[in-house]
């Protein structure tokens, strides 16, 4: 395809295949520890750290990545503590984040162009520098995640029995806020502030209707990510259409298919044969 | 590693009370239970018999009295936390997960094999070992939610044993399970007892059933009620003093009977 000839797209099509990889290996730990309200309001909050970067005269990805790590293991303090519930402290922090961000927006003085790109994602504009950063991050999580790859396991199916057996299990839930928020900000670039939740979601819940075994899952949600982040891209190209939003439709298509012909249920179409 | 001294009491709760929020749970409680007991913890909902397992555990910090497991603070047990096993209520399992009954039953071992380091060909042995002793090996690679609950029950007590624990903490293991394998599952445990030298402490509510399994019963509503075998506990009449109504019993003897106790001054 002549596309390719041109380095704006080569990055691109990298960073598609990098950034679904990601997304969809941080999502599995999502969709099994129900975290899914954590991503969102996670990613919500970067829109105060990008725009304190705009404020500040200063790369908003670099002020993103401490002020989404704050508010990440804030949520898991609150929580932890018990005395708000969960979901109530993610509402805190997800609307007054954004609210701060709103502020930050208005002190530095009229309308950025570039904040568009944050919200919606701009794929297209990703530069070699992004790209190395998602890179070096990016393993750096997967490194992690290899490493405590057992720890991760039983914390995401019995944080109790986890903590009965030793296991430092408050270390590793800051550790999994950390890996998430860390992997919202790369992926932010790509389909933006609004839509990144879907990205960490969607190819980890295709992939659990079609296996029942914890390591095909994460390879089978990797498969989905990489193929809608290079399928959404192409065919955003080719239609001249906001490129974060086709990779989060084309998941959800896929997400579609994978939950009607999932072989967890009986399967209608089965039925309707016989 | 030091070995355990056999006569001790290997749990000791010291006058604990518990707050959850701003409701008492537990009221100074105090209980020892020695080596190879087997104790029923029965009481009403929400009388503290989860919150009393959980202190022992040390998932639950007392906020008053002093709790001591194998001579330890529960949570500074270090290389003794194998020594204990636990059964945790079955309703908190997510039985949709993607793990195998051979993953539950390895990660049993985790605390064990330590951060960093994967499961050993010994872990694995040990698991299927105990897989094997429980009936389950072959279904190892079976997903969780695809087992009868009466099954599922088998794998969990499989995890809580492959430590080789010497004390068992099970969380009303029967719930959800028909009577006739809730009768199978106390004769297994009473092998498993026998069998590996343990210590058991059971919760449920179902009184009944329970007390032709155990030795020794404490009813627990916030207070410890009492802490003696079935048919004391029974004689004493201190379950009406517990659920605070009438009791109806269903025990097991050679003949099957009923016994409904009657209100005082009733005919």
């Amino acid at each position: 395809m002549d596309i390719f000839q041109y380095v704006f797209m080569q990055r691109a099509l990298v960073t598609a295949v990098l950034v679904g990889g990601l997304c969809a290996v941080v999502g599995v730990y999502i969709v099994l520890k129900r975290m899914a309200f954590i991503g969102a309001g996670i990613s919500h909050s970067a829109f105060g750290g990008v725009t304190l970067g705009f404020l500040l005269g200063l790369n908003p990805v670099a002020v993103a990545i401490p002020f989404c790590l704050a508010v990440a293991l804030a949520i898991g303090w609150v929580s932890q503590r018990g005395r708000i519930p969960e979901d109530t402290a993610i509402g805190i922090f997800f609307a007054s984040t954004m609210a701060l961000g709103v502020i930050f927006v208005g002190i530095s003085r009229g309308y950025n162009v570039d904040l568009f790109g944050y919200l919606f994602g701009s794929i297209l504009s990703v530069s070699s520098s992004d790209l190395w950063l998602i890179l070096g991050l990016g393993l750096g999580v997967i490194g992690i995640i290899v490493l405590f790859f057992k720890e991760l396991f039983f914390l995401s199916f019995d944080e109790e029995m986890a903590k009965v057996s030793g296991l430092p299990v408050t270390g590793f839930y800051y550790l999994l806020l950390t890996l998430i928020a860390l992997t919202i900000i790369l992926s932010i670039k790509i389909v933006g502030i609004i839509l990144v939740s879907a990205l960490l979601v969607i190819p980890a819940a295709a992939a659990f209707q079609f296996t029942h075994n914890f390591r095909t899952m994460m390879l089978l949600s990797v498969l989905i990510g990489i193929v809608s982040g290079v399928a959404g891209l192409l065919l955003s190209y080719q239609l001249d259409l906001a490129s974060g939003a086709t990779i989060v439709l084309v998941a959800t298509v896929i997400f579609g298919l994978c939950f009607a012909f999932s072989p967890k249920r009986r399967r209608w179409w089965v039925r309707a044969v016989q | 590693m030091r070995l355990w001294v056999s006569s001790m009491d290997i749990v000791k709760v010291e006058s604990v009370w518990v707050y959850c929020r701003d409701n008492l749970v537990l009221k100074d409680v105090s209980l020892n239970i020695g080596t190879g007991e087997f104790l029923g913890l029965i009481g009403p909902n929400g009388g503290g018999k989860t919150t009393l397992v959980k202190v022992i555990l040390g998932l639950v910090r007392p906020d008053k009295g002093r709790v001591e497991v194998f001579g330890s603070s529960p949570e500074r047990l270090g290389k003794k936390r194998p020594l204990i096993g636990y059964l945790p209520q079955r309703n908190l399992i997510d039985w949709e997960f993607p793990a195998s009954v051979l993953d539950v039953v390895m990660m049993g071992r985790y605390g064990q094999i330590g951060v960093l380091k994967p499961p050993s060909r010994e872990d694995r042995e040990k698991a299927l070992q105990v897989l094997e002793r429980v009936g389950m090996v072959d279904l190892a690679q079976r997903q969780i939610g695809q087992l009868s609950a009466g099954q599922q029950q088998r794998v969990f007590i499989a995890r809580a044993l492959v430590t080789s624990p010497k004390l068992l903490l099970l969380d009303e293991p029967v719930a959800g399970v028909d009577a006739a394998t809730q009768d199978k599952f106390y004769q297994f445990l009473g092998e498993l007892k026998e069998e590996l030298g343990l210590t058991i402490v059971m919760v449920s509510h179902d009184l009944a059933v329970i007390s032709n399994y155990v030795e020794k019963l404490a009813c627990l509503n916030q207070n410890l009620h009492i802490h003696a075998p079935p048919e004391e506990v029974f004689a004493s009449g201190s379950l009406k003093k517990v659920y605070g109504c009438e009791v109806e019993l269903l025990t097991h003897g050679l003949v099957p009977h009923r016994v409904v106790e009657k209100h005082k001054g009733g005919s």
